[in-house]
C-alpha cells in the first residue's frame, strides 16, 4: 500500500495538477451555469466525472434533454481512452494488490494523473495514488466552483496563463526520458506531428479529441513497438 | 423532462466503469514482449499527442503560449521538476500576455 511518505509525494507531485485544472474547470463551471446547471450539479457532475471533454460535450446534450443511451455513448467514446491507461496502470501497481484499492486508484484515471502515475519511478503504490487523486480532485472541483459562483469576476489574465501547467508538465514527463533513449523521442515527435495533422487536416479534424488520442497512442505505440521493442528486463 | 442528477449519473457511471474494467480485471504480470512494449510507449505518445497542438491554445494569446511552450521545453531537457517547470511556463505567459 505505501506508507504517509508516498501519500506527501503524491500530493508534491499533484500541485502542478491542480493549477492545470483550476484553470480548465473554471471554464466548465461559467459553461455549466450558463447551460442552466446549479453550483452544487456543477461541482458533483465534476467529482463524480473528473473528465474535461465528457463534462464539456454534455452540457450540450443536457441542454437539449438527450435521450440516456446517446448521453452514455458520447461519454464511452470519449473516455475510451482511459481503458488503454486504465490496462497501462493495471502493470504497474503490485498483481497482488486487493480489489478496493484497485477501485480506488481507478477513480483518478484522468489523462494526466495517469501521466505521472505510468511514469512514476517503480512500483506504483496505491497511497502515492490516493495523494495524487486527492489533490487533483480537489483542484478539479474547487475550480468548478469557483467558475459557477464567481465566473466572471476573476481575473482572465490569471485564469489565462494557468492552462500552460498541464501541458509544462506532461513536457517535464515525457521529455528527460526522450532526451536519453531515441526510440522515446520518435515517439514523442511522431505522435506530436500525428496530432498536428488531426488537428488541422480536413475530415481528420472533424473525429473527436478523445478518439483523436486514442488513434494517435495506439498508431505511434505500435508501430514503436515493432521497430524498437523494449529488451527483456525489469523495468 | 430528464434531471441533470440523472445524466450526472449516467455519465459517472459509464466514466467509471471504462477506468474500473482493466484495473479490476487484469490481475497477472502480461509476459508478451510486444505488448509489454506497446504498454511502455503508451503514456509518452498520449502525453505527446495531447500537449501539442494543444499547447498553443492554452492561453489567450498564441505568441504567449508558444513562448510558454518553449520554456517548458529547455527546462524539462533540464530534468527540471514538474512544479517547476509548470509554474515557469504559467510565469512566462502571464509577463508575455502583459505585452502583446
Amino acid at each position: 500500500m505505501g506508507n504517509f511518505n508516498d501519500f506527501k509525494k503524491g500530493i508534491k507531485d499533484a500541485i502542478p495538477i491542480c493549477l492545470g485544472y483550476i484553470a480548465v474547470s473554471f471554464a466548465f463551471g461559467i459553461q455549466a451555469t450558463e447551460a442552466g446547471l446549479s453550483v452544487f450539479q456543477a461541482v458533483l457532475m465534476s467529482l463524480t466525472n473528473l473528465t474535461s471533454a465528457g463534462q464539456f460535450s454534455s452540457l450540450e446534450l443536457i441542454v437539449t434533454q438527450a435521450g440516456f443511451a446517446e448521453m452514455a455513448l458520447l461519454q464511452f467514446v470519449i473516455n475510451l481512452r482511459y481503458m488503454l491507461m486504465s490496462t497501462a496502470l493495471s502493470q504497474k501497481i503490485a498483481s497482488k494488490l486487493p480489489t478496493f484499492p484497485r477501485l480506488g486508484i481507478a477513480y483518478g484515471v484522468t489523462d494526466e494523473i495517469f501521466g505521472v502515475s505510468a511514469l512514476y519511478k517503480g512500483e506504483l503504490k496505491p497511497l502515492y495514488s490516493y495523494g495524487l487523486i486527492s489533490i487533483s480532485a480537489f483542484g478539479w472541483g474547487m475550480g468548478t466552483f469557483l467558475g459557477a459562483v464567481a465566473g466572471h469576476i476573476m481575473p482572465q489574465r490569471l485564469i489565462s496563463c494557468l492552462g500552460l501547467a498541464i501541458y509544462g508538465m506532461f513536457l517535464a514527463i515525457i521529455l528527460p526520458e526522450a532526451k536519453v533513449k531515441k526510440p522515446v523521442m520518435a515517439v514523442v515527435i511522431s505522435a506530436m506531428v500525428m496530432s498536428t495533422i488531426f488537428n488541422y487536416a480536413p475530415v481528420l479534424s472533424s473525429i473527436s479529441s478523445g478518439f483523436r488520442i486514442i488513434i494517435v497512442t495506439v498508431i505511434v505505440a505500435a508501430a514503436a513497438s515493432f521497430i524498437a521493442p523494449i529488451k527483456e528486463t525489469n523495468n | 423532462m430528464h434531471s441533470v442528477y440523472s445524466y450526472i449519473l449516467v455519465m459517472a457511471v459509464v466514466t467509471y466503469l471504462i477506468r474500473a474494467i482493466p484495473l479490476t480485471l487484469i490481475r497477472t504480470e502480461i509476459k508478451n514482449n510486444y505488448i509489454k512494449s506497446f504498454l511502455y510507449y503508451v503514456p509518452y505518445a498520449t502525453l505527446a499527442a495531447m500537449t501539442f497542438p494543444a499547447i498553443l491554445h492554452a492561453s489567450d494569446n498564441m505568441i504567449a503560449s508558444t513562448c510558454g511552450f518553449i520554456t517548458a521545453i529547455i527546462l524539462a531537457i533540464k530534468n527540471k521538476s514538474l512544479l517547476t517547470v509548470a509554474v515557469c511556463s504559467c510565469v512566462v505567459v502571464f509577463i508575455v500576455e502583459l505585452f502583446v
